[in-house]
């Protein structure tokens, strides 16, 4: 007999695993079907395995810099095979945080490849083959994204890598091609940079990380460029062969010239593209766009009753916290709930680079587009004690407000531990707050928190300490 | 402390209704969810839910009392642990007072309570007293917007968590218009009338006409109109409606010559996208895709129900739509969202032999356009005076919004498609 849910999550990353919780906090009956590991890429391949990485470089990097903070150590060394152990030891902790998660909150778990068979059913195929027919009330689509191929040459995992083999490196490249500079190029880039490679950053569009305000981009291109790397911006990877020791490649620069480079490895981070197939949706008829992502409302709902999407699969921005959240307003809306469809602008975006990136909002030039007269705010980390106390007197904090209303448009921060201090503008952001709250809010000291103060007074001609 | 129920603003632009019937009663426990009383509003009569949980304690608002300001206390509700029968009203004013007068005085709390512009150097603005108890839930960049746009907060019910307002209900609710609800004074204190001896009798306004007379006022007031008038050859478009007709009565379906100007009008508008537009203070909002409303006469007054996306609809789906949206407003049965908004209106007053008229724009639209009667006419067609039928129509724009020549591109458009019908069923 088939099993009787209201909600099948398919896919168990941060969008599907965080909606089964909230589901299962709302007393629907709920199961979630994963054909890898709970998770999802977030926890075991992308977010937290990164960051794990990217601390090994941080303190390497301290390490090789210890003499400026009157400290010795001698020739300091790695190891590469136990620092991707620990990365991937703190992807299976977290691995078995949510499975506990699962069943603290009842929440059945199906391993193995779901299928919508047709409306309200779902057919889950397991590795040895053993099928399992359930029939949810409802069915959410959360499977996520996964890296996009060049057209011309597929990561092969050996020379030619995605994220997912860069994650798990055999051995440090020594001269590293990064096609694509956006969080995730410039994430690798970094790491890799750290390490001892000499890395070379190629980008389509004409500065580096083309989301984020053009500030921080060029700040960002200087500040790489100073640590070593080569950066080629308005430049197009056109051929790219692996070999049995490396890869050739042949770049277009921004002037139109071609030229064939070797590289021992190169880095394929050029987007994602949703996972839809084998999924079921074309003969139920759901809508989806151009691009391969399933077209939603504010509340994850297809154009097809019963079928929700949210995550990465529905489309940008493609960020963990806004699968989460797409998921919980959406089974509270299932639920009968009224949550509040949440803004687009007010999702915060974070690089953990050395230097770390983040923003939140409209940047200068989109809030122009936008028709705002602005006043910007600008204060650098040379001002802030904390900061020279730190030694990372490098980056700055940009804000950006309506000269009319007084509304916090956006904020821009690339520096030392920005990703931590973003937060603070996106609960302004959501809260409504304009300048006069943000001026009267006390920031303790010494703290980096207090140039997000300086930054606003700045944008108002207030700014007290450069 | 009890909780207050206060009179909803259950439509934007409500500012007082008639709290109709009290559907409980002193006593009664309620829970969230509970329709509690039915208030007539400005356009329709309507459920007032509750959001709260308690005891009924002390209603403080009769059924069948007019004009209660949005804001008002209406009733008291015991909360859990507190004796309803211990709960007595308060004194002072929350009797339901006039509202004008007390709309008054809401603004001067306002702007005693409202943080002052922050100035742009070099003081910071001083922290905002709360002046009052009932204090109003809203975001420091609504307070500030509808500070500087002239919507009184107290009239608002807020989308955001637990009621708040936030920027997005304001701009819904000012859509563009301009400050201070200077207009609600005059109507307020219009000077009595000297009838002399002149037989008469006087009846007091209801709510609908109270509405109308403020849009009305408003419109005039604000907006700049510019008046295009265009003669338009029917025969085309009634020969087709009678071909269509014929082929569509077994589906039950008859279309009117105004279903069919009604797809017209939202094809110029998609034709001659400069005129499907609102008028924003510092801002110009240009919509892609045209909801016409449809001015219908009601007993009492005037509504306009809405046929949302006019543009893409058939001309059948129309027909059938406004049929049925017809009969629910000479009902007041219309839903809030089902006559408010709107990107341009048609008002068509053919029936009643009116030549041509210049109608009066309703706001934040940025058109409205008038329809006059379909008559056969001397006509000038290839050279010679022949008979035709022909109706005038007149467009009215908001020339702060729209140039006359792009107002003249519309007509043009609806003249094409009103003489050219098949154009509207491709």
């Amino acid at each position: 007999m088939a099993d009787q849910y209201d909600l099948i999550i398919l896919g168990s990353g941060p969008g599907g695993y965080v909606a089964a919780i909230r589901a299962s906090q709302l007393g629907l009956k709920v199961a979630i079907v994963e054909r890898e590991l709970l998770g999802g890429i977030c926890l075991n391949w992308g977010c937290i395995p990164t960051k794990a990485l990217l601390r090994t470089s941080e303190i390497y990097h301290y390490m090789t810099h210890a003499e400026s903070y009157g400290l010795s150590a001698e020739k300091p060394g790695f190891d590469l095979k136990k620092i991707v152990e620990r990365s991937r030891g703190v992807a299976k902790q977290l691995n078995m945080g949510v499975t506990g998660l699962m069943k603290k909150n009842k929440v059945d778990v199906h391993l193995g490849t779901g299928t919508i068979t047709a409306k309200g059913k779902m057919s889950v195929e397991d590795a040895e083959g053993k099928k399992t027919e359930l029939s949810p009330k409802n069915i959410m689509v959360a499977t996520g994204a996964r890296a996009r191929d060049l057209p011309f040459a597929k990561a092969d995992g050996k020379r030619i890598w995605t994220y997912r083999h860069a994650m798990v490196p055999q051995e440090v490249p020594t001269k590293l091609l990064v096609i694509g500079s956006g969080a995730i190029g410039i994430e690798f880039a970094s790491f890799y940079s750290d390490l001892g490679a000499e890395v070379t950053v190629v980008e389509m569009l004409p500065r580096i990380l083309p989301v984020e305000d053009e500030a921080i981009s060029k700040h960002m291109e200087k500040t790489l460029k100073k640590q070593g790397m080569t950066i080629m911006t308005g430049a197009g990877v056109e051929k790219l062969e692996a070999g049995a020791k490396g890869v050739k490649a042949a770049i277009k620069d921004a002037k139109g010239k071609v030229s064939e480079t070797e590289f021992s490895h190169a880095i394929v981070a050029i987007g994602i593209v949703p996972n839809t197939e084998g999924v079921g949706l074309d003969a139920l008829g759901v809508k989806t766009a151009k691009n391969g992502h399933i077209e939603v409302d504010g509340y994850g709902r297809t154009n097809v009753e019963g079928i929700l999407a949210i995550g990465d699969v529905t489309g940008p921005p493609w960020l963990a916290h806004k699968a989460s959240h797409e998921g919980v307003v959406a089974v509270e809306k299932l639920a009968g709930g009224n949550p509040h469809p949440f803004e687009t602008w007010n999702i915060p975006g974070c690089t953990y680079s050395r230097p770390q990136v983040a923003s939140v909002g409209f940047t200068e030039a989109k809030a122009k587009e936008a028709g705002h007269k602005v006043k910007v705010g600008n204060f650098p980390f040379i001002g802030n004690g904390k900061a020279i106390a730190l030694g990372e007197a490098e980056g700055f904090i940009k804000t950006v407000f309506d000269a009319e209303t007084g509304e916090l448009l956006g904020a821009h921060m690339v520096g030392a531990e920005v990703t931590e201090l973003i937060q603070g503008y996106a609960v302004a952001r959501q809260l409504e707050t304009t300048e006069a709250e943000l001026m009267e809010t006390v920031f303790p000291h010494p703290t980096l928190s207090e140039m997000m103060h300086e930054s606003v007074l700045d944008a108002y001609d207030r700014v007290l300490h450069i | 402390m009890p909780i207050e129920l206060k009179m909803p603003a259950l439509s934007p632009t409500m500012e007082e209704g008639t709290l109709a019937t009290w559907l409980v009663k002193e006593g009664d426990e309620i829970s969230s969810g509970d329709i509690m009383a039915e208030i007539e509003t400005d356009k329709a009569t309507m459920e007032f839910e509750a959001v709260d949980e308690g005891i009924l304690a002390k209603i403080l608002v009769p059924e069948g009392t007019d004009e209660v300001a949005v804001g008002t206390v209406i009733a008291l509700i015991a909360e859990e642990g507190e004796d309803p029968a211990s709960i007595e009203a308060p004194s002072g004013d929350t009797k339901p007072a006039p509202a004008p007068a007390k709309q008054e005085a809401k603004e001067e709390e306002d702007d005693a309570a409202a943080p002052a512009p922050a100035p742009a150097a070099p003081t910071p603005a001083p922290a905002a007293p709360v002046a009052d108890g009932d204090r109003i839930k809203a975001s420091p960049l609504a307070r500030r917007l509808a500070e500087a746009r002239g919507v009184d907060l107290a009239s608002l019910s807020g989308s955001g968590p637990k009621g708040r307002i936030v920027k997005a209900d304001i701009e819904a609710a000012d859509g563009g218009a301009p400050a201070k609800s200077s207009t609600a004074a005059p109507m307020a204190q219009s000077a009595p009338v000297d009838l002399g001896d002149i037989p008469h009798e006087t009846e007091k306004l209801s709510n609908m006409r109270k509405t109308i007379a403020r849009r009305l006022t408003e419109a005039k007031q604000t907006v700049p109109h510019i008046y295009l008038t265009v003669d338009i050859r029917l025969d085309a478009l009634l020969k087709l409606r009678s071909e269509l007709n014929a082929s569509l009565e077994p589906r039950g379906i008859k279309l009117s010559v105004n279903d069919l100007l009604i797809k017209a009008l939202a094809l110029s508008l998609m034709q001659v996208p400069k005129c499907n537009v609102s008028f924003a203070g510092d801002q110009l909002i240009s919509y892609s895709r045209a909801d016409i409303s449809v001015a219908v006469s009601i007993p009492g007054g005037l509504i306009t129900p809405i046929v949302a996306g006019a543009d893409q609809k058939t001309v059948s789906a129309i027909s059938t739509e406004m049929k049925e949206l017809a009969e629910r407003a000479k009902d007041g049965k219309l839903q809030p969202h089902e006559y408010q908004g709107g990107t341009a209106s048609i008002s068509n007053m053919g029936m009643f032999g009116i030549k041509a008229f210049d109608a009066v724009i309703n706001p934040p639209q940025g058109m409205i356009m008038a329809i006059g009667a379909g008559e056969k006419r001397p006509y000038v067609i290839d050279d010679s005076l022949q008979i035709a039928t022909i109706m005038s129509a007149t467009g009215s724009f908001d020339h702060r919004a729209i140039d006359g020549a792009d107002g003249a591109q519309l007509m043009q458009a609806f003249k094409q498609l009103v003489e050219n019908p098949l154009g509207m069923l491709a």
